[in-house]
């Protein structure tokens, strides 16, 4: 049986992505060279995302280690859209996998703005909207809310033919509400889970204690969240008939199998890709494995 | 290929062998077998975690690996210092012989060469030696450039660590060993000696801000190894970050650790070795 994977028209090599913002390829092949391409681990690249204007990202520390995991608040550095595309869309156009540009804005307006750009650019393949942001007007994360998202997506969806993932936001009060919402407003796929926003502070002793992280809070990601992200995944499929990206805690392959029983079809790694860049690979040859024994799991 | 380029370092975390584990005052220099590692240039370093119970310590941590300047290669093997400040680094301390070693590396930029008739002086703080000693190394095999080592500990059980380097004027907080005060007062009279000299240096971050500002006003160059918290290494968690000059961040673990002084506008708080 062919370990190969249709997702949104897309033909992939196996079912295992990266999760956004985990992987910098620009950056690996300059520490790994010329095998990044060679052993490239996933099927898939997505981009970290990318917003309108350039971000420098949060202040120092942007890291706490959590029991089982990671809290971060990287604060979503970037070039900008015209930076991404002027700098680094032909390095990622390199890769041999295909491009999957992850964006994010604060209205439906920034939104459609930076999915009509990507559309217009042959080196990406597909487009998926971070929309755990909140909305500049009314403070809510734009995500969180059934009715916003749609209204999101719709105008999204209107400026692009390109396959449209919706990356859902797990502190949403209803996350399966949320991904019909994203399947009503014209999304091809949604995935999920993103981090669970958590917070720590500071361990000195005595005196008036801060949070840790310069950004005061952050998104919590790793081993600590795999069967919360299982029971949402689970959640979703049920209620949504598009294809579903799951993805929280994953570092075997048994982990992505046990996402894939729940109804995914594709399994993306994050945090477990900082302890080893190679666990996409891993996971991939698992899963490979785990299908010759004829343990057949439903194929997409 | 010399010694001052670097190789790519092998697209996965590599499971090495533990050859021993040295007493150095408070360290520990930890040695394991690596034969197929490229030559690291000095300045480099690796993600380790051991092989067995990473975690399930303090709060259930370590979880991440942890960064190490690459202290010393001899023929077969790569060589660490190691200094006991939470839950990551005593799991390697407690390493034995024949026990496992996750390593990826070798990472980062590592330090340049000293310009053609300057000589290098080397400035180290506690365990922000350990960098320093595979400079030196590289150094003297060139035997073109004039070496003097600087370095500078809390106390005398840490002073012990000096002889990791050889030939190094050491500065203690406490005055339990040589110079009684702080390191840069040390540089400070080199500099004073003879200014044509290139700067390098690893250590707390108070002590490399004050190299940095000494370097500044002598412009005199200066290569400063800093530290991060670190998830991955290899830029793709964005954790690492430092403030630059002009400006917005530098990721330590791709355009450091090893940071020419002007890049800065100081050294941030967190930017340092432990102290
Ligand atoms: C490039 C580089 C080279 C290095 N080289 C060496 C070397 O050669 N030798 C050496 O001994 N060390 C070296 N270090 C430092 C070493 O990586 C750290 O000391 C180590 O990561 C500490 O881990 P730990 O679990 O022992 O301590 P931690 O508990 O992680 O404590 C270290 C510091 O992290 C902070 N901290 C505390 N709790 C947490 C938490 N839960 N999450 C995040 N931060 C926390 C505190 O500020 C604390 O002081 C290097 C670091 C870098 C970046
Ligand atoms: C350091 C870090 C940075 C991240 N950056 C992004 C990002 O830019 N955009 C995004 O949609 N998700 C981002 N994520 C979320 C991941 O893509 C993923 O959804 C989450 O980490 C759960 O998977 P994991 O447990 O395997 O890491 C980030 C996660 C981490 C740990
Ligand atoms: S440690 Fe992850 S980007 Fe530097």
């Amino acid at each position: 049986m062919s370990h190969g994977v249709e997702f949104c028209g897309l033909s992939l090599a196996h079912p295992v992505i990266n999760g956004s913002g985990t992987f910098d390829a620009i950056a690996a092949r300059r520490a790994f060279g010329p095998a990044l391409e060679r052993d490239f681990p996933f099927a898939a690249y997505v981009s970290k995302t990318i917003t309108l204007a350039a971000r420098a990202g949060n202040p120092a520390p942007r890291l706490w280690e959590a029991p089982g995991g990671l809290i971060n608040s990287i604060g979503l550095p970037n070039n900008g859209l015209d930076g991404y595309i002027a700098e680094d869309l032909a390095q990622l156009a390199e890769l041999p996998v295909p491009l999957i540009t992850n964006v994010m804005g604060s209205t439906a307006e920034e939104f459609s703005a930076l999915v009509g750009a990507c559309d217009q650019r042959p080196e990406i393949a597909a487009i998926e909207l971070n929309v755990s942001c909140p909305n500049v007007k009314t403070g809510l994360d734009i995500g969180a809310d059934p009715q916003q998202l749609a209204q999101v997506v719709g105008a999204c969806r209107a400026s692009t033919r390109k396959p449209l993932i919706v990356k859902l936001t797990p502190n949403a009060a209803n996350v399966p509400a949320c991904a019909a919402a994203a399947q009503d407003g014209g999304a091809d796929a949604v995935s999920l889970i993103n981090t669970l926003r958590a917070m720590a502070l500071s361990p000195q002793e005595g005196g008036e204690r801060r949070p840790w992280l310069g950004g005061g809070t952050g998104g919590l990601s790793g081993p600590a969240i795999r069967a919360v992200a299982l029971a949402q995944v689970a959640a979703v499929a049920a209620r949504v008939s598009i294809p579903v990206v799951g993805m929280g805690g994953v570092q075997r392959s048994s982990h992505a199998r046990d996402l894939i029983d729940a109804g995914a079809t594709l399994v993306a790694v994050g945090t477990e890709t900082f302890r080893d860049p190679a666990t996409g690979a891993r996971v991939a040859a698992g899963l490979r494995a785990l299908r010759r024994t004829g343990e057949g799991f439903p194929t997409a | 290929m010399s010694q001052w380029s670097a190789a790519p370092a092998p697209f996965a975390r590599r499971l090495l062998t533990v050859l021993g584990i040295d007493e150095l005052g408070v360290y520990r220099v930890l040695r394991v077998a690596d034969v197929e590692t490229p030559e690291p240039r000095p300045g480099q370093f690796a993600m380790l975690a051991t092989a067995e119970r990473w975690g399930g310590g303090e709060d259930e941590r370590p979880y991440l690996p942890r960064a190490f300047s690459i202290a010393r290669r001899r023929i077969g093997e790569s060589h660490f210092l190691l200094e006991d400040v939470g839950p990551g680094t005593r799991r390697l301390c407690e390493l034995r012989e024949g026990d496992g070693l996750w390593a990826l590396g070798p990472l980062g930029r590592g330090f340049q060469p000293p310009r053609p008739r300057h000589r290098a002086i080397l400035v180290g703080g506690g365990v922000g030696i350990a960098p320093l000693a595979i400079l030196q190394d590289a150094l003297e095999a060139e035997a073109a450039t004039d070496v003097t080592v600087l370095l500078g500990f809390r106390d005398g059980a840490r002073a012990q660590g000096a002889a990791l380097l050889h030939g190094a004027r050491v500065a203690t907080d406490d005055g339990s060993v040589g110079h009684h005060g702080l390191l840069t007062e040390l540089l400070s009279q080199e500099l004073y000696r003879d200014s044509r000299a290139e700067v390098y240096a690893c250590g707390p971050a108070p002590m490399l801000e004050a190299v940095r500002a000494m370097c500044a006003t002598r412009d005199v160059p200066a290569q400063l190894a800093l530290e991060a918290g670190m998830a991955c290494g290899f830029g793709a968690c964005y954790g690492c970050a430092v403030p630059k000059r002009g400006g917005g961040y530098l990721r330590v673990c791709v355009d450091g650790p090893v940071i020419d002084a002007r890049e800065l506008d100081c050294v941030s708080e967190h930017a340092g070795a432990p102290s």
